[in-house]
């Protein structure tokens, strides 16, 4: 039966997809939908089942690759960590579903939306119920087809189609290191099933390989290969570029990759690949500080962008920052909590973002938005809603989740640890600012749009309400009631053996897994980070734009992200631009077809209309012709008679 | 003087290059071009009944009377030929045969 929640989106997907225009929107709609919501609807099931009941089972599907040693069957691996993933994925992917009948009613083009959409959902399923490396990649590659997919949606739109390039092939270059752990996975434990490795992974820590001179910790090289991979997907800093180009697919894409498939992949992947990182210090060293770096960095960014939808996908980036530091000081539990809590307040915020967008006519510039508080009411809230859960506002969820990470990499005793502590803490401040700046900016204040896009703004249709409704439930009390299994006291008998953390490491058992303090640091630095937004965007308004000529240098920095497009565009996309042109031109264009096929066909040619010149017409040129031939012959004939 | 074989090879050697030198020196008239083929065909039958007689051997001659055969279905042919092709083009000229290019 459980088979059926992983199962019920592709066929979702492949009706809606090859059947579309044969069955119409409408049906396609209602397809897809009513698959997904039943997904969800056993997704609960299976939560209750398996995470809470504790019966862990594999779903074998059938044999997949059998070659010599390579053994690679198709299983679905139901644990509480799949549990919890493939429940979270279901319901918010459901709610988007929903959302998209409403945003995106006047599109032409539905079924093919509505398809992608469950068979992206599908994918993100396969990949967090894999049982084996391998299916795992298949997954993990069918994510990035779907994202490709969906980012370009709108593919008469010549941004769309480059920021979904841009997001394939940054993500490529993930997925090759991603590639390169599965293949020394492979050749280190001859064997690609999660249980078998993580079995054997023990007797591995003391195995090195020689590479180039040097002796690899062969379970650390294979970590932080597989981590490079989750660094593409879940846009860690350095191959994070692709995620905000990402907001050129409509709005409900990018509150699907951003809260329930796609980015988490990579923090989903860590985790379960928890009892081999465990073994390898040093590769969760690198994840601590890739991860902390990641968080600040975003949050930098996140502070000066004008388009709201960037502010939030900067805020993801940022929030994914924090899950892989708690995964990186070994609190693999508060890095699923995070990543749940964060599902619900980021599908929130993103599909609210979508009903401001809609409610603006399509604009996404937060300065020409303003006072839409009093037009939009419901959305307002909700928005609200998600800030408070972003900004870790006790009791919202976020706070829950945020303040166990830091209180973790605080504990984790380590320096990367304390590193990783004190610019969580430093994000928590700018998470604050830049979401309210965002609220400030979009509902307060007096209107900056033109009088006729103000007199459009209106709420958006009940179908798209809902699921906002059901997604701030879970923002405010998915934090509350999940602390007890994620990261509280129950979190052993919760996760089992779906988590493996070395007692040394075992960060959240010594916590205690008491509640957090409502009034701990990461409330108060929240609560600075809200009072510095009002009093920059609502006390005194001309203090942001004072403050970026002061600091021009600084603002232009972070407006343009750390220059970081600038910077892969002189060092990889020219180069790469004029060596492959200038493969085309000369390689390709002069010589190969310069010689082959265009030559020989230019040399016939030519020959051609050599010989078809000698061919005049007249009568007498003919004639000539054959009486030198018959002279030819003669002399040939007698030359031989006689010779 | 007796006139021997050399003379009447001569004379059909004369007859033949003439022929030849009317086909290609002649730009006016495609009659002229039948003319000199005749001519050539004339040349060649001296040549054969020259020979029959110097070899005592009548194949020779005979050959010489399919020749002529041929050269007269030839005339005719080709004159009627010409007849339609004035009809359709309204000339003989060879200068404006020029139809059989590539």
């Amino acid at each position: 039966m459980y088979a059926a929640i992983v199962f019920l989106p592709l066929a979702g997907a492949i009706i809606a997809g090859l059947f579309g225009r044969l069955i119409g929107d409408r049906a396609s709609q209602l397809v897809t939908c009513g698959a997904m919501a039943l997904a969800a609807a056993l997704g609960i099931v299976l939560f209750v089942d398996v995470a809470l009941g504790g019966a862990n089972r594999t779903v074998d599907l059938s044999n997949w690759i059998s070659s010599g040693s390579f053994e690679v069957a198709w299983a679905l691996r139901f644990d509480t960590l799949s549990a919890v993933m493939v429940s979270m994925v279901a319901l918010v992917s459901a709610c988007i579903h929903v959302y998209s009948i409403g945003y995106m009613s006047h599109d032409p083009s539905i079924p093919r939306f509505m398809s992608y959409l469950s068979l992206f959902t599908f994918s993100m399923l396969m990949l967090v119920t894999s049982d084996n490396f391998v299916q795992l990649f298949f997954g993990w590659e069918g994510v990035g087809l779907c994202s490709y997919l969906l980012i370009g949606f709108w593919y008469d739109r010549p941004s769309a189609n480059a920021a979904a390039i841009k997001a394939f092939v940054v993500n490529r270059i993930g997925d090759f290191s991603f590639a390169l752990g599965i293949f020394f996975v492979f050749k280190l434990y001859d064997a690609v099933g999660f249980d078998t490795v993580f079995a054997a992974t023990p007797e591995k820590v003391n195995i090195y390989d020689h590479f180039l001179g040097y002796d690899v910790h062969a379970l650390t090289a294979v970590c932080i290969l597989l981590f490079i991979g989750a660094m593409g997907k879940s846009a860690q800093i350095g191959l994070h570029t692709w995620l905000p180009d990402a907001m050129e697919g409509p709005t409900p894409v990018s509150a699907l990759i951003h809260a329930a498939t796609m980015v988490t992949a990579g923090v989903f992947m860590v985790c379960r690949l928890s009892p081999m990182f465990e073994f390898a210090p040093d590769a969760l060293a690198v994840v601590t500080v890739v991860g902390a770096t990641t968080a600040i960095f975003a949050a930098t960014i996140g502070l000066v962008q004008p388009d709201i939808k960037r502010v939030i996908a900067y805020s993801t980036c940022s929030q994914l920052g924090y899950m892989f530091f708690a995964a990186g000081v070994s609190a693999y539990g508060a890095a699923m909590f995070h990543l749940i809590t964060h599902a619900f307040f980021k599908a929130l915020l993103f599909l609210g973002s979508g009903s401001v967008i809609h409610a603006m006519s399509g604009e996404q510039d937060m300065f020409k938005m303003g006072g839409l508080g009093r037009h939009i009411k419901i959305t307002y809230v909700v928005m609200w809603i998600g800030s408070l859960a972003l900004g870790g506002v006790p009791p919202f969820a976020g706070f829950w989740s945020k303040d166990t990470m830091l209180d973790a990499a605080l504990l984790s005793g380590s320096s990367v640890g304390l590193y990783a502590y004190w610019l969580g803490v430093a994000a928590a401040i700018l998470t604050a600012f830049y979401s309210w700046r965002l609220l400030f900016l979009t509902f307060h204040g007096k209107p900056r749009a033109d009088h006729h896009t103000m007199e459009h703004v209106h709420e958006s249709p009940p179908v798209m309400m809902v699921p906002l409704y059901i997604l701030s439930v879970g923002a405010i009390v998915a934090g509350g009631l999940g602390f007890h299994y994620f990261v509280g006291e129950g979190h052993t008998e919760f996760w089992r053996d779906s988590l493996f953390v070395l007692p040394e490491h075992d960060v959240l058992s010594k916590m205690g897994g008491e509640w957090p303090d409502f009034i701990g640091l990461p409330t108060i630095v929240a609560v600075i980070g809200i009072v510095a937004a009002y009093v920059a965007y609502i006390r005194l308004p001309d203090l942001p734009s004072r403050f970026a000529a002061t600091f021009r240098t600084l603002y232009l920095f972070l407006l343009n992200k750390w220059y970081f497009d600038e910077i892969y565009d002189a060092v990889f996309v020219r180069p790469a631009l004029f060596i492959g042109r200038g493969l085309w031109r000369t390689g390709d264009g002069a010589i190969i077809d310069g010689l082959g096929p265009d030559g020989i066909a230019t040399t016939a040619r030519n020959l051609a209309r050599w010989v078809s010149a000698r061919q005049t017409g007249y009568v007498y040129h003919y004639a000539f012709a054959m009486l030198i031939g018959v002279v030819v012959i003669m002399s040939w004939y007698l030359y031989r008679r006689i010779g | 003087m007796m006139i021997g074989l050399g003379h009447y090879l001569t004379v059909a050697a004369i007859l033949f290059t003439l022929g030849i030198f009317g086909i290609f020196l002649n730009r006016r008239n495609v009659i002229i071009i039948l003319m000199s083929i005749e001519l050539i065909l004339l040349a060649v039958n001296l040549n054969f009944v020259a020979f029959s007689t110097f070899l005592h051997d009548m194949v020779g001659q005979l050959f010489a009377m399919f020749v002529l055969t041929v050269a007269a279905a030839e005339a005719a042919i080709g004159l009627a030929i010409l007849v339609v092709y004035f009809r359709n083009r309204g000339t003989i000229a060879v200068e404006d045969i020029n139809q059989m290019k590539g």
